[in-house]
C-alpha cells in the first residue's frame, strides 16, 4: 500500500469512527509503501502495517496479541453488562420491595374487609340490647311513677296502699337492665377497640396477651364475616381453650392477622369441600386448640376441608402462592401470617390428614 | 299464643319478658325460648308443635336460623307455623333465602319492638 492509499484508508477509518484522528499515524519520517496485515477477532480487528511483511513468527505474534486482545475485551463487555444487569436488578428490588409492602398493606386491608361484615354484626347485638334495654327501662320508670301516685292517690283517699312489692320488683329489673346496657356498651366499645387497633396497628410491641381471649373474639368476627359474605356455609366451631393459659407475649395487631387469616382459609377449604360433597353428610367443622406446656405454647387451627394436595404443600407458606381464583386470594396471607410467627420467634406449620382436612400448627415461646 | 324466641344471645330473654311484661302478665303471650337451631328444634319436638310463632336470629353458631327455618318448614306442615327472622345483617342475600324459604317476616337489629309487638298482634288475632 503506498502512501496516498494509505491516508485514503486512514480517512476512511477516521470517517467510520474506528479510530479517533489520523493524525498520530502521519509522522515525520513516514514510510512510502506498507505492508498490512490484518488480524480479526470477535469484537474487531486488528491490522498491523510494516514496511516489510511480517515473517511467520511475527504474525504468530500478532496473532496471539489478537486473541489475548478480544479475551480482554470481552471480559470488559462482561463487566459493563454485569454492571447494567446489577442496576436493573437494584432497581427492580427497589420497586419490589414497594410492591411489596403495598401488597402487604393491601393484605392488611382486605383482612379488615373479611371482618367488616362480623363487626358490624357484633356491633348491632349489643346495640340491640342497649336501644331496647334503655326504652324498656323509661317505660318502667313511668309505671313506677304511675303506682306511686295510684299510692298516693289511695293514702288521701284514707284507702289501703297498693302492693308495694309491684314498685320494688320493677326498681330491681331497672337496676339490672342499667347494668346490661353498660355491659353491652362495654362490649360495644371494645369491638370497635380491637377494629381501631387492627386497622391502624398498635405499639408494635410484645405485651402480655389473654390469647384464649383474642382467639374467641376473633373467630367470631370472622365467622359472623363469613357468615355475611358470599356464600356463607354453616360451621361448627369449636373452640378448646387451655384454661391454665395465662398471658402470651404477642404483638396483638399482628397475631390477630394470623388467627384471621388461618381461619378464613379454613371456612374457604370447607366451602369447596361442602359445594364438592354428594353425601349430603358433611358437617364442616373448625376446631381450635390452645395448650400451655413448659416453655412453649401452641396452638392449632384444624379443619375438615378437602386437605392439601401433597404436591402443593411444600408452596403454601411462598409469598404469592394462592390456589384461589382471580382476585380471590392475594397469595399473601399464609406468607405474611408465617412471618408473623416467625418475628415471635415461634413456628407455623402445617399438617395434612389425608381427606380429614388440615391443621396449622403454631408454636411460639412463652418466657 | 305460645312464642318461641331462639337466639344465642343470652340476655335476649330478659329483654323479650320485660318488653312484653303487660301481654306476659295478662297471659296474652307465653315465651319460650331456645339458645340454638338444635335447642329449638328439640323444643318443637318435645312441645307437639305447641309454639305457632317462631322468632329466630339468623346468625348463631350451629345451625343457622335459615336452615333451622328450612327444617322446620319441612316437618311442620298442618298448620304451618309463623316464622319471623330476626337479623343484625340486613343484606339482599339473607333476605332473599329466608322470604325463599318460606319466612313470614324479616326484622333487623335493633329490633323495633313496637312494630314487632303490632306484627305479633296481628298474626294473634289472624
Amino acid at each position: 500500500m503506498n502512501e496516498a492509499a494509505f491516508a485514503e484508508y486512514t480517512k476512511n477509518l477516521v470517517q467510520q469512527g474506528a479510530v479517533g484522528s489520523d493524525e498520530k499515524y502521519v509522522t515525520e519520517n513516514r514510510p512510502t509503501d506498507l505492508y498490512l496485515h490484518f488480524l480479526p477477532f470477535l469484537q474487531g480487528m486488528l491490522y498491523v502495517g510494516n514496511d516489510a511483511p511480517l515473517k511467520e513468527q511475527e504474525l504468530q505474534l500478532v496473532q496471539n496479541l489478537a486473541e489475548a486482545f478480544s479475551t480482554a475485551y470481552a471480559r470488559y463487555e462482561d463487566f459493563t453488562k454485569l454492571e447494567a444487569a446489577k442496576s436493573a436488578v437494584e432497581a427492580a428490588m427497589d420497586e419490589l420491595r414497594a410492591t411489596q409492602s403495598q401488597l402487604v398493606q393491601q393484605e392488611k386491608l382486605a383482612s379488615l374487609g373479611q371482618l367488616t361484615a362480623g363487626i358490624a354484626h357484633e356491633i348491632k347485638n349489643p346495640l340491640n340490647f342497649v336501644n331496647n334495654f334503655s326504652e324498656v327501662s323509661i317505660e318502667m320508670i313511668e309505671e313506677v311513677l304511675e303506682e306511686r301516685e295510684k299510692t298516693r292517690l289511695s293514702d288521701r283517699l284514707g284507702r289501703e296502699s297498693t302492693d308495694g312489692t309491684l314498685v320494688d320488683d320493677i326498681l330491681k329489673d331497672i337496676k339490672v337492665n342499667l347494668q346490661k346496657i353498660h355491659k353491652h356498651g362495654t362490649r360495644a366499645n371494645g369491638i370497635v377497640t380491637s377494629m381501631l387497633l387492627h386497622a391502624r396497628g398498635g405499639s408494635g410491641k410484645k405485651e402480655p396477651t389473654d390469647l384464649n381471649a383474642l382467639v374467641r373474639e376473633y373467630v367470631n368476627l370472622c365467622f359472623h364475616g363469613m357468615r355475611a359474605g358470599k356464600n356463607p356455609i354453616h360451621v361448627e366451631i369449636v373452640l378448646d381453650l387451655d384454661t391454665e393459659m395465662g398471658l402470651t407475649p404477642l404483638v396483638k395487631e399482628d397475631f390477630t392477622r394470623v388467627i384471621i387469616n388461618l381461619c378464613t382459609n379454613a371456612f374457604d377449604a370447607m366451602r369447596s369441600k361442602s359445594i364438592s360433597d354428594q353425601s349430603g353428610n358433611y358437617v364442616p367443622r373448625l376446631r381450635i386448640t390452645t395448650k400451655k406446656e413448659a416453655q412453649t405454647m401452641t396452638m392449632v387451627v384444624e379443619d375438615n376441608g378437602p386437605g392439601i394436595p401433597d404436591e402443593i404443600k411444600d408452596k403454601i407458606m411462598q409469598p404469592f402462592f394462592t390456589t384461589k381464583k382471580g382476585t380471590e386470594g392475594t397469595g399473601l396471607g399464609l406468607s405474611i401470617s408465617h412471618d408473623i410467627v416467625k418475628a415471635h420467634g415461634g413456628s407455623l406449620n402445617v399438617e395434612i390428614k389425608e381427606s380429614e382436612g388440615s391443621a396449622f400448627v403454631i408454636q411460639l415461646p412463652i418466657v | 299464643m305460645k312464642i318461641l324466641v331462639v337466639d344465642d344471645e343470652k340476655d335476649i330473654q330478659a329483654l323479650f319478658e320485660q318488653r312484653f311484661r303487660k301481654e306476659i302478665r295478662s297471659g296474652e303471650m307465653e315465651f319460650a325460648f331456645a339458645f340454638s337451631g338444635e335447642e329449638a328444634l328439640i323444643f318443637l319436638e318435645d312441645s307437639g308443635q305447641e309454639a305457632v310463632l317462631i322468632l329466630s336470629d339468623i346468625n348463631m353458631p350451629g345451625i343457622s336460623g335459615l336452615e333451622l327455618l328450612r327444617r322446620i318448614k319441612e316437618k311442620y306442615k298442618e298448620p304451618p307455623p309463623i316464622v319471623m327472622m330476626i337479623t343484625a345483617y340486613g343484606d339482599n342475600d339473607n333476605h332473599q333465602t329466608a322470604m325463599h324459604l318460606g319466612a313470614n317476616d324479616f326484622l333487623t337489629k335493633p329490633l323495633d319492638f313496637n312494630f314487632l309487638k303490632e306484627q305479633l298482634k296481628g298474626y294473634l288475632h289472624d
